[in-house]
């Protein structure tokens, strides 16, 4: 599946997208989250507190528990700042 | 889906409230009242040398769209606009325009205000801090003020 990053997320890790193949056992946004987190230091950096990143699933805001069976396209990212 | 015209746009260019406001009463003589509201890129004490705006392309315009359609649920509005911009911002500059057409100013007023109060938290924008010695600064932090005023609208 597509993962998608942006602002500070984005730049933890170093890059704005990938694919990514997590294992079965990986069901939730917040299943994700965690297993990305051990990918490497620059993703347990953009992790280091999960509580305050957000998410969307195809382009719509989710909670962390919700599944991400059928995803397109999975965004992480800050609390917003738009206006 | 409601039929007021809604028009959600994100742009990287400025853009003119006067036309904006126009284009919304034109060729139509029930619109009594039009809202508009203009967020400003600020100095912060002359600290800022720009804004840099990050948004998710596709998300950006489709989360406003949502709130904007939820607007004209909620309130008999004869029209919406709402502008974002992206990209590198100066003070001084515009940065987001919300535009609400109505029969009575109340309903005008108040959907400007729901609307600015949802895209503040839930539009996906970013704000990074450019200084004014040419460094870089640190990413905007969302303020729980935002988020309280965004919740008294009970969703």
């Amino acid at each position: 599946m597509k993962v998608v990053y942006f602002a500070w997320v984005r730049e933890r890790i170093g890059k704005p997208e990938e694919e990514v193949s997590p294992p079965e056992s990986v069901r939730t946004v917040a299943d994700l989250a965690g297993w990305l987190a051990q990918q490497g230091e620059e993703y347990a950096y953009a992790f280091e507190n999960p509580a305050v990143v957000r998410a969307a699933i195809n382009r719509k805001h989710v909670k962390p528990d919700t599944p991400i069976a059928g995803a397109a396209e999975i965004a992480f990212f800050p609390p917003m700042t738009g206006g | 889906m409601s039929n007021v015209p809604v028009s959600v746009r994100i742009q990287a260019e400025p853009f003119d409230t006067a036309a904006e406001v126009a284009r919304l009463a034109e060729g139509r003589t029930d619109v009594g009242a039009v809202v508009t509201f203009t967020g400003l890129c600020r100095a912060e004490g002359g600290r800022l040398a720009a804004l840099e705006l990050e948004h998710y392309p596709g998300m950006a315009e489709e989360e406003i769209g949502r709130v904007a359609q939820e607007a004209a649920a909620r309130w008999p509005l004869q029209g919406v606009v709402a502008i974002h911009r992206h990209g590198r911002v100066a003070p001084g500059e515009p940065i987001v325009l919300v535009v609400t057409a109505s029969a009575h100013r109340a309903a005008a007023f108040e959907a400007a205000e729901f609307l600015m109060d949802y895209l503040k938290t839930r539009a996906p924008f970013w704000k990074k801090e450019h200084h004014v010695d040419g460094t870089a600064g640190d990413w905007v932090e969302a303020k729980d003020a935002d988020d309280k005023a965004m919740e008294r609208w009970g969703r």
